[in-house]
């Protein structure tokens, strides 16, 4: 392994801090949504390095096969969503929603959302993990509360509150783990160093360690959305800019999953310890059933794929909590088609919901004859999302059914059932969307189509063939994850 | 262990479980503010005794800011917000104050048995402390769901804040990285909340939640 030229770690943080500072000062909206394009394309190309050259750990910052994957992935959406995000806004200003002022700060809070996240990726240290959630966490409520509607506000206010009590107990479980650390590893940065953790924490206290799990899986679970504490969710998707919908359910659950992950992982290597999977098949369970009698009574549209990724990041939790090679391996491969198809259909449902003016289902009909772009967008996302052939998400369900069926085949039940559920009523809404008589405005879409189908067709490659070196290394990150 | 260092850390963590406490029952929102300011003093106590006993200089920032910045100025600027907004006194209960009460004993003693059950190897003031943060924490949690009102959900959220630190101080040499970020947040957390004070007055005239509660999954 040789040493980069450039420290590439500290480029996936240092741009997008230092374009959000130039954001913060261009009064040019235009400009700034070029310039927030070119520095999200610069940190995906800074991550994109670090699959070839990896700089060892360090104190702070760590790559190691985990993370790199949720670093790539993180990179490319916030990267895609900036190109649509440049044509969302000029929509928005055209018609008086957002002000040039308003958009300085929405920029600027972009970058330091993505600074956020790829830090709480990168970073060695579970204190410093939980800050930079919390960053990527505030960001995102001062952006949902960007329209200053007082649905808005209602959202960002119900996502600040239940976000900060998610987050309140993380930090919590992360004091925990660091007193279970304690006697083992010694005072200092040692006890919250995860390289260090993981490699001592054979010694650990176990019965301290299974209190802090609670906690965590509580604290950082609401962040994810799973059930019982995803009230947020909804709102917060429906309720804010399509962009950022986009993100938070593309990246800021992923973010939230991979810390749940990273302590999955400790106490995996921990005996005599509670084993952390039934807990996470319960609560994955839970809302994926949950959100796929839910997505039934939805009448806006945004709010109905926000109960979707309820849904999905159930099915996650559930794939990770079962564990073992294969259940893990569907596992990452669900996060990665989630991230890219539901994204995809934020982007398309933000250019919709533009063109009607509105976001209720029953006021948006017959997509296919007056936006056929959009509406067989639209079409294909919401087949790769209900899991159907050859789409990349059919594979992944069906891996998680399979290997539930070899192992726990009545877990296997109640699963399918959510599944099939969720798939009902996803095609049903489709249906009328899609196709019939058209109904509301067909003005012409001025939309960028290259974010979309470029995340669909990635979805499509994957579904039928996936290259051997993915699978490998998927297969690798999966053994590490026990 | 030495004996009074222990009953001292005893004590003032131990009366900070009792102010949590004293905060469920205020109905009125100056009050609460200021039983607040209180609750924020005693930390401030706590955490430089932690300081003193552990011979850990870098907890007397911690103390400083948490004296500072939650019982001077957060209260003061809270209880000039409110003055200006004219906001009206008394704080709306979800639940009456007798079973919000019993619910706050309910929690101080699920933390108790929770706590002192799983760290019976780790030295016996860290315990103590644990088990007394977890409390606060619990019990802050309990207020925000209680409140109807913006400004007393924010007091709640503050004080369960208030427990973590205890808790981030009794673990022995925990990085300062922690401790500073988690003050540091708390003043971030305020900026954001004034921010929206602000803008919910600005809509509604009023800071009363209820005021925002229109959103409902069933209706949209």
């Amino acid at each position: 392994m040789t040493a980069p030229p450039v420290d590439t770690v500290a480029a996936v943080l240092l741009v997008p801090i230092g374009a959000a500072t130039l954001l913060a000062v261009l009064p040019s909206y235009r400009l700034s949504a070029r310039l927030n394009v070119l520095a999200s394309l610069l940190t995906l190309l800074a991550a994109l390095s670090l699959l070839i050259a990896r700089p060892a750990p360090g104190q702070f910052l760590l790559i190691d096969d985990l993370n790199v994957v949720f670093i790539v992935l993180n990179t490319l959406v916030g990267f895609t969503t900036s190109v649509f995000s440049a044509s969302y806004i000029a929509h928005e200003i055209e018609i008086g929603r957002l002000t040039p002022a308003s958009l300085r700060f929405y920029h600027a809070m972009y970058q330091v959302m993505m600074f956020g996240m790829n830090l709480a990726l990168v970073a060695n240290n579970i204190g410093l993990m939980w800050v930079a959630i919390e960053l990527a966490t505030l960001t995102t409520v001062m952006m949902v509360g960007l329209y200053r509607t007082p649905h808005a506000l209602e959202a960002a206010w119900k996502y600040f509150i239940l976000g900060s009590v998610g987050i309140a107990l993380a930090l919590f479980g992360t004091i925990l783990v660091y007193m279970a650390a304690r006697p083992v590893v010694g005072e200092g940065l040692d006890g919250m160093t995860w390289t260090i953790l993981v490699r001592n924490v054979a010694a650990f206290d176990p019965a301290l360690l299974n209190v802090a799990f609670v906690f965590l899986l509580l604290g950082y679970g609401t962040k994810v959305g799973l059930a019982p504490l995803h009230a947020w969710l909804p709102d917060a998707h429906a309720e804010g800019p399509t962009p950022i919908s986009a993100v938070l359910s593309g990246l800021l659950l992923n973010v939230a999953l991979y810390a749940l992950l990273r302590f999955k992982i400790l106490l995996a290597a921990a005996p005599g310890v509670i084993a952390p999977g039934p807990l996470m098949v319960t609560m994955g369970l839970t809302s994926l059933i949950f959100a796929a009698f839910m997505l039934y009574r939805r009448r806006d549209i945004k709010r109905m794929f926000a109960y979707s990724s309820i849904e999905h990041m159930g099915i996650i939790a559930f794939a990770f909590g079962m564990g073992g090679p294969l259940a893990n391996f569907a596992g990452l491969l669900h996060m990665t088609m989630h991230s890219l198809t539901k994204s995809a259909i934020f982007f398309s449902v933000g250019h919709i919901s533009q063109i009607k003016g509105t976001q209720r289902i029953a006021d948006i009909r017959g997509l296919t004859v007056t936006h056929p772009v959009l509406g067989w967008g639209l079409v294909l996302g919401v087949m790769a999302i209900t899991g159907m052939p050859p789409l990349g998400i059919f594979m992944s369900e069906f891996l998680v059914v399979s290997s539930t069926f070899a192992r726990e085949p009545l877990l296997a039940i109640p699963l399918v059932l959510g599944l099939l559920v969720a798939f009902g009523a996803l095609l049903l809404r489709l249906g009328t969307l899609a196709f019939g008589e058209p109904l509301g405005s067909t003005a012409r879409a001025e939309a960028s189509y290259m974010p979309m189908f470029a995340h669909l067709a990635l979805v499509l490659v994957a579904g039928i063939y996936l290259p051997g070196p993915v699978v490998v290394w998927f297969q690798h990150v999966a053994s590490l994850l026990g | 262990m030495d004996h009074l260092a222990f009953d001292v850390a005893h004590l003032l963590a131990g009366g900070l479980v009792l102010i949590s406490m004293t905060m469920l029952y205020q109905d009125r929102l100056y009050a609460l503010i200021r039983v607040f300011a209180l609750h924020a003093v005693v930390l401030a106590l706590s955490v430089a005794w932690q300081a003193a006993i552990q011979h850990a200089p870098h907890l007397y920032i911690t103390a400083t800011i948490a004296l500072l910045f939650k019982a001077i100025i957060i209260p003061v600027s809270l209880l000039r917000i409110m003055r200006q907004l004219g906001v009206h006194r008394e704080i709306d209960t979800v639940v009456g104050i007798g079973p919000t009460m019993l619910a706050g004993m309910g929690l101080i003693a699920l933390s108790m048995v929770v706590m002192l059950r799983v760290t019976t190897e780790s030295d016996p003031l860290a315990r103590e402390d644990l088990a007394f943060a977890l409390s606060v924490v619990l019990l802050g949690l309990l207020m925000m769901v209680t409140r109807r009102n913006a400004v007393s959900q924010v007091v709640g959220f503050m004080s369960l804040e208030n427990g973590l630190i205890l808790a981030a101080t009794g673990a022995k040499g925990m990085p300062l990285v922690v401790e500073i970020s988690v003050a540091f947040s708390v003043l971030i957390a305020f900026i954001v909340i004034g921010i929206f004070l602000f803008r919910i007055r600005e809509r509604f005239d009023t800071v009363d939640v209820r005021a925002l509660e229109q959103l409902r999954g069933e209706e949209r």
